[in-house]
């Protein structure tokens, strides 16, 4: 293929992929920018995020795209609503003291698993997309529905970003981010403020899972990768930087795509980790990050 | 927090959990090892088989049949008489797919269960990770793995792999096929790591050696789980294209070659390990009508069925379609369980030949293995004979090439068994015991 098309392919690859990443790290940059828990667990949510969709999908007959829209809009609530019984049942009671939330994440992650384990079982099983159409470039073959997840993906960051800028749940969650003392001080329930900012958070990483389940599929161990992209993204933004975590997101899921179809994957793997220890060396705010307010 | 002396009485509400939880571990527990010996051996010690499977990780849909039909060939074992008048019991433990955890279930079946022999499982890193420590432990250890490392000699005489052919000869038996029906121009993408390699390279070898050439060879980490990426790396004056891929993406990878190329596609041949466990009725492989694949054994019962696949396919629970008999949506790993099956015999005739009768007769074991030489087809062998060299501790047999035709595989070529000899680069008889 020539350098053009093969730049093209590339191109697009990364954009899902980026799109994807963005709401993902989106939902883990929340959690740490208010809360300031390091949540390793955010991956497995995105997990089920894609198990659920499986189940739902299975549930509902007929036409694909029914049974996609019903998991698309039922998968993060469900998934919003299991953090908010972890970050009740667990982390309010650890006080969200910093060592501790990352053990007990690390305990969820594995309690999510393998009871996913234990009920979905070992398989990855394929959740078929609502509507399929393969678009023909000169050059290769593209799947239409790939291109439809960006869009989707582009339209649900629209909507979190409305939520935060301009309304009144996201006032509270930014005043909470900005100085928790003086929020709680202006009457606000900072506590279950912590709450729903850990539901959105997982929501978001549900989300992005149930855009992608149809060209991946859903297995149990499918939350590690965007785990670790969504680390690397919210280091290199700037930890709790929503700007800096979106812009990273871009930039990291194009670099992974283009490096992955030029030279290989694991290259593109190294050179964002890469890029992690530069920005913590050089820059720990991260790119657009705030230096902490002391 | 709050604390608790050590010694407080807990809550009978708690009591009650802990005991529910104990008994449902204890039925847990016993469906890990099932015990499948019938009343009449209540008086004789069983034979103890360790089962080494993929229940969880990235060989699960593989590890699922091979325990299913493991647990069948034991049964059939035990309604005949065992061995040597001894029920066959298997021990199983999950590898988890993963090297490390493999070679701690080896030293499990040694030291903790004080099993007779191990017996296993199929990832090439999960034998190669496990082998060693087998050796160590004078574990005869029987895997039905498929690739190279038992036959090259790299792993130690414990490791026998006499119910399934070696990928090396597997390649070099359709070599000639391929590059004589289907193009010379090749380009290979297979699985980063042990068992892709293996394929990476006898398989270019013998194209070459038959005139032909490799375009592009394409390595994929096999936890990969999107793969469009790789396919424009797929020359366009390709002939042939040769895939080989595992894992849970598998579907997902097939899928995303028909969206890069529709129609116009190249001629394809690939290992069924890239479907194996999957359906080949789903949607978007419509285009894999007319391509070949390697079947170890056909998963679609085919119009010259013997009477023995029958009979294997009926003990284990397999369908004519290849999908179990109580959900035609459970696909078996049918191109490669059957080694399962002739394996738990072998390991039975060997038993018998050597009269086996507790661990210190493992040496003897391993002695017995090595004086076989041929299995005859039948019951115990429904995939076809096999010849036996003692000396690398592989087994040769017949391989399938299958065509897709309304969404089934139809045999087109059976090979020889002489097609995929090659000369032994090992002798482990040598070693000491």
């Amino acid at each position: 293929m020539d350098f053009g098309p093969f730049l093209f392919l590339a191109t697009l690859e990364g954009l899902v992929q980026a799109a994807v990443l963005c709401l993902t790290a989106l939902g883990l940059s929340l959690v740490f920018g208010v809360m300031r828990v390091v949540n390793v667990a955010h991956g497995e949510f995105f997990m089920l995020g894609a198990v659920l969709a499986w189940w739902v999908t299975g549930w509902f007959g007929g036409h694909p795209a029914l049974g996609f829209v019903v998991a698309l809009a039922l998968a993060p609530v469900l998934v919003g609503g299991i953090a908010w019984a972890g970050e009740r049942m667990v982390l309010k009671r650890v006080s969200y003291d910093p060592e501790a939330t990352i053990v007990a994440t690390i305990g969820m992650l594995y309690i999510i698993q393998q009871t996913t384990l234990l009920t979905f079982g070992p398989d990855a099983r394929p959740v078929e997309p609502p509507f399929y159409f393969r678009v023909q470039f000169p050059w290769f073959g593209y799947s239409g529905y790939k291109l439809c997840v960006i869009v989707a993906a582009a339209v649900l960051l629209l909507a979190a970003w409305f939520v935060i800028t301009r309304t009144r749940l996201g006032l509270v969650m930014r005043a909470t981010q900005f100085d928790r003392e003086t929020a709680q001080n202006f009457g606000i329930a900072v506590d279950r403020v912590y709450a729903m900012v850990f539901a959105i958070g997982a929501g978001l990483a549900a989300a992005g899972a149930v855009l992608v389940v149809p060209v991946q599929q859903a297995h149990y161990l499918m939350g590690g990768d965007p785990l670790l992209l969504s680390f690397i993204v919210v280091i290199i933004g700037g930890l709790g930087s929503i700007r800096g975590t979106l812009v990273a997101a871009l930039l990291i899921g194009l670099c992974d795509g283009i490096i992955s179809v030029f030279f290989s994957p694991t290259l593109a793997k190294m050179l964002s980790t890469l890029a992690v220890a530069l920005v913590l060396v050089f820059r720990p705010q991260g790119l657009m990050g705030a230096r902490q307010r002391g | 927090m709050s604390r608790r002396p050590v010694n407080a009485p807990q809550s009978p509400a708690r009591r009650r959990t802990l005991k529910t939880l104990g008994i449902a571990g204890g039925a847990a527990a016993t469906g890990l090892a099932p015990t499948l010996f019938p009343r009449a051996y209540a008086q004789s010690e069983p034979i103890r088989i360790g089962a080494q499977f993929h229940r969880t990780g990235i060989g699960a849909s593989y590890g699922r049949w091979y325990e299913r039909t493991a647990t069948a060939a034991v049964k059939l074992i035990n309604d005949e008489g065992g061995i040597n008048g001894r029920p066959l019991e298997l021990v199983v433990e999950d590898d988890g797919t993963d090297p490390k955890r493999g070679a701690e279930v080896v030293e499990k079946f040694a030291t903790q269960h004080k099993v007779d022999v191990a017996y296993g499982t199929l990832f090439s890193h999960v034998v190669i990770g496990s082998s060693p420590r087998a050796g160590e432990l004078k574990l005869p250890y029987v895997v039905v793995s498929e690739g190279y490392h038992v036959a090259s000699g790299a792993l130690n005489r414990y490791v026998f792999q006499p119910g399934i052919t070696d990928v090396r000869s597997q390649v070099i038996s359709m070599a000639p096929w391929v590059t004589a029906n289907l193009g010379k121009k090749v380009t290979m993408i297979f699985p980063d790591y042990a068992f892709g390699h293996d394929h990476r390279d006898y398989f270019s070898q013998a194209v070459i050696a038959l005139g032909g050439e490799m375009l592009e060879l394409i390595a994929i980490p096999p936890t990969e789980s999107s793969f469009t990426r790789y396919l424009p790396r797929i020359p366009s004056d390709t002939e042939v294209l040769y895939h080989v891929m595992v894992g849970p993406g598998v579907l997902t990878f097939v899928k995303e070659l028909g969206e890069h190329f529709g129609s116009n596609r190249p001629e394809i041949f690939g290992f069924i390990d890239s479907l194996e466990a999957v359906d080949l009725a789903t949607p978007q492989l419509e285009f894999l009508e007319g391509t070949y694949f390697w079947e170890g054994n056909p998963r679609y019962a085919q119009p010259d069925q013997t009477e023995h696949d029958k009979f294997y396919r009926a003990a284990v629970g397999v369908d004519d379609n290849g999908a179990s008999v109580n959900d035609p949506k459970d696909v078996s790993t049918y191109a490669h369980m059957f080694g399962c099956w002739e394996t738990l015999f072998i390991i039975k005739q060997a038993m018998e030949a050597c009269n086996y009768s507790g661990p210190a007769d493992r040496g003897a074991f391993v002695e017995a293995m090595e004086a076989l030489e041929r299995f005859e087809e039948g019951r115990e062998h429904p995939q076809g004979e096999k010849v036996f060299d003692a000396r690398i501790h592989q087994s040769f047999g017949h391989q399938f090439i299958s065509r897709v035709k309304d969404s089934r595989l139809e045999v087109v070529h059976r090979t020889a068994i002489e097609d995929g000899l090659y000369e032994a680069e090992a002798d482990y008889t040598t070693m000491a015991l």
